[in-house]
């Protein structure tokens, strides 16, 4: 008889206590915007304040109320993310301008050489310290892969001697450009066109002698870009994308072939898990 | 009386300090003290749920658990009350005082079964104290919980501009300064008694 009364006064009061609940949830729910528990849900939840609001739910609230200047302000969340607001909200859905990391070397070994057979340890920062590094042009990428080491994402492979980025999984986080010991990987918005694949500084005919495709410093793309956002600085071309209207002139005419096409942002569109497969 | 009650709170908030002293609530002590702000926040999130639960469990320890003599059920009991408490008051604010909600709100979940929280309304059984003594005690530990919280995050912002090694950055230098304000703390033991006895 004696175990009657604890179980029967315990379930008590946690009957009580849900009753109470219960009632309180209730009568005292607060009615939230259909719009705003659909379009919190599809945020990531990171709360890093990166769209300038005060975390996801702040955003959410501001684009159920449609204060929000645009849906595209969620960067962890990508273009996914952005598309799934967008349905929800009934607009065309814009495209997140997220940051991407591009390799400013083209030099692999069918149009460069080495200078030295290096037998050191295998990282570039160590391969730097003997002559600059064992590639002929003294600005190329090494390709010992200290980039490669540090991606989180695994997104930046070696491939002959010279690193890719895959930009469907970059997550422009630039841990690598600070590892490059060339400074040679940048990161750029997505929204990016043109690139110039080189960083040699020298003169054009020493650069010649060093790699086919580097830049020589000729200026024809600073002569003909209709909106004069290319200079050369150092005789190396650089591109202002802030005057760029990926019209791609330039990519037409340099002589060399250093300036090419890039394409982010197509890449960028599909959803994270599509993109790794 | 004053005395008596400046004791009972001084010796709840520093000689036995629930968090660098008895070593309860160090969850949202690792967790939370990385900004002043958050922080206070929970700090004074703490010392409300505390108070709270021991105006709840003292009338329920004593007026049914000790009277049926069940009392070897106290912590499911507790738990339990403390959990639905909390979620009661939270529900409550969120409808009634958003902008309280919005500050405090989202520590309020954190703390339904913190240990410190259990640990005071189990401990003021336990001594056998009154309903008063048993709040201020109550105040008293959240004050001292506050107390540590905003010390420690002091600590904390100086640890950070001192660039620890890399090999002890983070949590490891969290635990070790922790440890030496854990130490300090231990230094007040008996001054209280002395002060005031």
């Amino acid at each position: 008889m004696s175990i009657l009364i604890p179980v029967i006064a315990v379930t008590v009061i946690g009957l009580i206590c849900a009753v109470m609940l219960v009632v309180a949830s209730k009568f005292m729910a607060v009615k939230e915007d259909e719009t705003f528990i659909n379009i919190r849900n599809c945020l990531p939840g990171a709360n890093c304040g990166a769209c300038g609001y005060a975390g996801c739910d702040g955003y959410a609230h501001a684009l159920a109320d449609g204060t929000a200047a645009a849906t595209n302000l969620c960067v962890p969340g990508a273009d996914a993310c952005a598309k799934e607001i967008a349905g929800i909200l009934g607009v065309e859905a814009q495209d997140v301008v997220e940051q991407v990391a591009y390799v400013a070397c083209c030099g692999d070994s069918s149009c460069t050489t080495r200078q030295y057979q290096y037998e050191g340890i295998q990282t570039c920062q160590a391969a730097n310290m003997l002559f600059a590094g064992d590639g002929v042009c003294n600005f190329t990428c090494l390709g010992y892969g200290d980039c490669a080491a540090v991606c989180p994402n695994d997104a930046i492979c070696i491939e002959d001697g010279l690193a890719h980025v895959k930009p469907s999984l970059c997550v422009g986080c630039g841990l690598c450009a600070k590892h490059c010991p060339n400074h040679l990987i940048h990161i750029v918005p997505d929204t990016v066109r043109t690139v110039v694949r080189c960083s040699n500084h020298d003169k054009g005919a020493v650069t010649r002698k060093a790699c086919t495709k580097g830049c020589i410093g000729c200026k024809k793309c600073e002569r003909e870009c209709p909106v004069q956002a290319i200079t050369v600085v150092d005789n190396c071309a650089q591109i202002d994308y802030s005057k760029c209207t990926n019209c791609g002139h330039c990519v037409e005419i340099c002589t060399t072939g250093c300036i090419t096409e890039a394409n982010f942002t197509s890449l960028h569109n599909q959803p994270k898990e599509a993109a790794e497969n | 009386m004053i005395k008596t009650i400046l004791y009972i709170v001084l010796t709840a908030a520093i000689t036995n300090n629930y968090v660098l002293v008895k070593f309860l609530g160090i969850c949202p002590f690792l967790g939370v003290s990385k900004k002043l702000d958050q922080a206070a926040g929970m700090s004074l999130a703490v010392i409300f749920v505390m108070l709270l639960a021991t105006a709840a469990t003292w009338p329920i320890y004593h007026l049914l658990l000790a009277f049926f003599h069940f009392a070897y059920m106290q912590t499911v009991v507790f738990i339990l009350v403390i959990a639905a408490l909390v979620q009661l008051v939270e529900i409550i604010l969120k409808r009634y005082m958003p902008s309280l909600h919005a500050s405090l709100g989202v520590y309020l979940p954190l703390i339904t079964t913190n240990c410190a929280v259990l640990g005071v309304t189990v401990n003021n059984i336990n001594d056998g104290l009154g309903f008063g003594a048993s709040m201020l005690t109550s105040l008293g530990c959240g004050l001292g919980f506050f107390l540590a919280m905003v010390l420690f995050c002091g600590v904390r912002s100086r640890v950070a501009e001192a660039k620890p090694a890399k090999s002890v950055e983070g949590l490891p230098i969290t635990l070790i300064s922790a440890a030496i304000v854990s130490l300090a703390f231990f230094g007040f033991a008996g001054i209280i008694g002395n002060l005031f006895g």
